[in-house]
């Protein structure tokens, strides 16, 4: 079944090929992206130079994007980083999505908790989300996890929103009524008559959340609060390029157009879930 | 030569659609002085007739072939700016709900004046006097204008929608089922006044509807829709009485009377519910705010016996859900006592009454959210009794045998409720309720969403399926002609009492509390004898 809505197919189409370069990295002509060589220093896209692999041998390599100021292959770097870049991407969007939706659903189904819940989301709200991220990766130093961790958190009160309106409004329907009529216990409905009927806006707020995540995984390397550089990420690599932008500009160009077609491609598709899945759109198959 | 001249008219609909036109070849007039009623159920082109005349189709609907003459103006031909102009001061339209068809941030009176403002050059002073003079014609007090639509009941919004309509007296004027969401009372009015105004300005009227009784209230000619086709045209005496097409039959065949069908009631039966002093009170509380209360239902005390049925009657804000929800124990009650085989629901803790809930089972009103559409047939309707620790086959065996006990294909079980039409969706929630074999049903509305047809089919079934399990039955509804139908014993409600409580016949043929009185002369059609063969 190919979807009909163009955006969900050009950004679900980029976003696949993306996907695929990551996981195919090590066979596209790429060399290990930690490996240097002070001879190959700062070459232009497609000039040739040498690698020396960790076992001493020197090898001739074809810098398809160029080298950076320690002689590292660019396009091997960026290539690496499409892993990182959409692991975080991923892994941020279930991570706040899971903890959203426990939180919205207990906010929105048990009247007690409400208010204790979303003070608490108020208050996390009320922080700006790259000041939390960097303040958690400053508590338990820099890795994947930490990172994943320190730009789900903040998005957490975003999605614990969403899903306590979307259950104040189900809660309401006549088919939530015929449940508690038939017995049903409160556990049953939240998971298994409300929680189906909030997919759909929460697989494109996952979207967004996957977009943001990977920029602000980018932006927080790029600060040096990110993953350690030893690491290819697209946020490392623009980092290290940043000083010699005017004279090297591919450092910072190719992993900047990489992040920038990774964010659209998600967005673009976030929107044409949305269009495709909006509920006002799809009450037309009953009129 | 006649006001509105429809003919060939045909309106196509985008691909994918249940048929291909929404309106096929369909030819109608309507003269000065005259009363069209346009009648057909939901899905019949209606609707997509009174606005293709008016110019207001939506852009997926294109209208194809056919010519429409206003005063003898073909409106397929003329460009957006002449329509403009014809709209509001030689056509204007009333739509059903008043509340959404007026801007909520203007005034009544800025909302007339607006019309006087686009197609006249009266001045200022002019125009007040003519809204004042408007409001006067609706018999709406002049002070109204200074109102917003928030302010007035929904008969007041509807005069405001009609003085709108008239304030440039058109020649015709299209009303789109412009009493469906008003109560009796209120529709008797609207009906009444549109039936005066259309006598003293001469208008033509189209009027589009669903209700026989409103057709029989005011119409001088019925056009009878079915499917975008006309199947039947004539005098309103001749359609009500001698109807030629087999539709047309069927439908008014379908039309519940107002003469309460006898029925031996056994008044030894055992009760099943009882309630005494029942009440629900809401409260509304703030921190910076007068606490507020509203007594939805006072000092309800009623008795239902097996294998009868008990109807509540009420207009809407009557109490009569909330008492249903109470009942069912959807809400807590504030004080009294619900009374099952003598066990006392009303006070009852979470925990003990889960076991109870099983005896009292409810059908609601809108079939098509009353099933969640995420779940098949077959899962809702063994929700119930896997609750209940019923075994998976057996549960699943005992909802095909309740499928076919509601007249569907015990093969569908497997299908999502958006694949069945509003009439068997509300078999299935009937399915449902009866799954965990309840001593009372309680049917909050379960025919107000159906059209005609499949209205008669469901209140049979419901009437079956009462008599051959001996359920006790309490079945909620505004509408009198089907409460004559199905109920043993009426309690009519107001303001959330009962302000009278007897055996149907009785309600009906000596009401003794006025208000009753009221409504039963509000019903519409109630002097009209239709055809019955």
């Amino acid at each position: 079944m190919l979807p009909r809505n163009w955006s969900v197919r050009i950004g679900g189409a980029a976003l696949l090929a993306l996907i695929l370069v990551a996981i195919a990295a090590p066979w596209l002509g790429t060399v290990d992206p930690t490996l240097f060589d002070a001879a190959s220093r700062d070459l232009r896209p497609g000039e040739v130079g040498s690698i020396t692999t960790l076992e001493g041998e020197t090898l001739p390599h074809r810098f398809l994007m160029g080298s950076d100021s320690y002689g590292r292959d660019i396009y091997s770097r960026v290539l690496y980083g499409t892993r990182v870049s959409l692991i975080v991407g991923l892994a941020c969007a279930v991570v706040a999505l899971f903890c959203g939706v426990l939180l919205g659903l207990i906010a929105g189904y048990v009247r007690a908790a409400d208010g204790l819940v979303m003070r608490v989301m108020d208050g996390v709200m009320a922080i700006p989300a790259i000041l939390i991220a960097i303040a958690v990766v400053a508590l338990w130093r820099a890795s994947l996890a930490t990172v994943i961790m320190a730009i789900a958190i903040p998005e957490i009160p975003r999605v614990t929103r969403l899903v306590r309106s979307l259950v104040l409004t189900i809660r309401e329907e006549p088919y939530v009524e015929a449940a508690v009529a038939l017995g049903t216990s409160a556990p049953n409905i939240m998971f298994g008559h409300i929680l189906p009927n909030t997919i759909a806006p929460l697989l494109v707020q996952g979207t967004y959340i996957c977009a943001f995540a990977i920029l602000l995984e980018a932006i927080l390397s790029f600060l040096g609060v990110g993953l350690p550089p030893d690491i290819p990420t697209w946020g490392n690599i623009m980092a290290e390029g940043r000083v010699q932008f005017v004279a090297y500009p591919h450092n910072v160009f190719f992993p900047g157009v990489f992040l920038a077609v990774t964010v659209l491609a998600v967005n673009m598709l976030g929107d044409g879930l949305r269009d495709t899945l909006d509920p006002k759109l799809a009450v037309d198959e009953h009129a | 030569m006649s006001t509105l001249e429809v003919s060939g008219l045909t309106v196509r609909l985008p691909p994918g659609a249940d048929r291909a036109e929404a309106v096929s070849g369909v030819s109608f007039g309507v003269e000065r002085g005259e009363l069209l009623c346009l009648v057909g159920e939901s899905g019949s082109g209606k609707t997509v007739i009174a606005h293709a005349v008016m110019g207001l189709l939506p852009k997926a609907l294109a209208l194809t072939a056919g010519s429409m003459r206003l005063e003898g103006e073909e409106l397929t031909q003329i460009g957006a700016a002449r329509r403009r102009r014809l709209r509001g001061s030689r056509m204007a339209m009333i739509f059903q709900e008043p509340m959404t068809a007026l801007n909520p941030v203007m005034t009544c009176g800025a909302q007339i004046d607006e019309v006087l403002r686009y197609h006249t050059r009266m001045a200022q002073g002019e125009r007040r006097a003519r809204v004042g003079a408007l409001l006067g014609e609706v018999a709406l007090a002049t002070e109204l204008a200074e109102a917003y639509p928030h302010q007035l009941s929904g008969g007041q919004r509807q005069r405001v929608g009609i003085a709108i309509a008239l304030a440039l007296e058109p020649a015709l004027l299209i009303a789109d089922e412009p009493t469906t969401a008003l109560d009796a009372t209120t529709q008797a009015q609207i009906l009444r006044l549109i039936v005066e105004l259309q006598r003293r300005h001469g208008m033509a009227v189209l009027f589009v509807t669903h209700d026989f009784g409103v057709v029989a209230e005011i119409a001088h000619r019925i056009a009878v829709l079915r499917e975008g086709r006309l199947v039947e045209v004539g005098a309103k005496h001749e359609v009500l009485t001698r109807p030629q097409h087999e539709y047309t039959r069927m439908l008014i065949r379908s039309v519940p009377t107002l003469v309460p069908r006898a029925r031996p009631v056994d008044a030894r039966a055992p009760v099943v519910l009882a309630t005494r002093g029942l009440s629900k009170t809401y409260v509304e509380r703030g921190w910076l705010r007068v606490r507020r209360e509203v007594q939805a239902a006072s000092d309800v005390t009623l008795e239902v016996r097996k294998g009868q049925t008990l109807g509540i009657v009420g207009e809407s804000g009557s109490g009569k859900t909330t008492l249903a929800r109470c009942i069912a124990r959807l809400i807590e009650p504030t004080g009294g006592e619900v009374r099952l085989g003598g066990v006392d629901l009303a006070r009852m803790k979470r925990r003990e009454l889960r076991s109870l809930r099983r005896r009292v089972q409810v059908v609601f009103q809108d079939p098509y959210r009353s099933l969640n559409p995420r779940r098949s047939v077959g899962q809702a309707i063994i929700e119930g009794p896997l609750n209940y620790g019923v075994p998976r086959t057996e549960a699943l065996k005992r909802a095909r045998r309740l499928m076919e006990l509601v007249g569907l294909d015990p093969a569908a079980l497997g299908r999502y409720p958006h694949q069945f039409s509003g009439g068997q969706r509300q078999r299935i929630c009937i399915a449902r309720a009866l799954a965990l074999e309840p001593e009372l049903l309680v049917a909050d509305e379960p025919v107000s969403a159906l059209d005609v047809s499949v209205q008669a089919q469901v209140l049979a079934l419901l009437e079956d399926i009462r008599t051959r399990l001996e359920l006790a039955m309490l079945f909620i509804t505004h509408d009198l002609r089907v409460a004559a139908q199905i109920c043993d014993q009426i309690a009519v409600m107001q303001n959330g009492r009962v302000v009278e409580h007897g055996p149907t016949a009785q309600v009906f043929a000596q009401p003794r509390h006025p208000y009753t009185q009221a409504l039963l002369a509000a019903a519409p059609g109630r002097n009209y004898a239709f055809a019955t063969a």
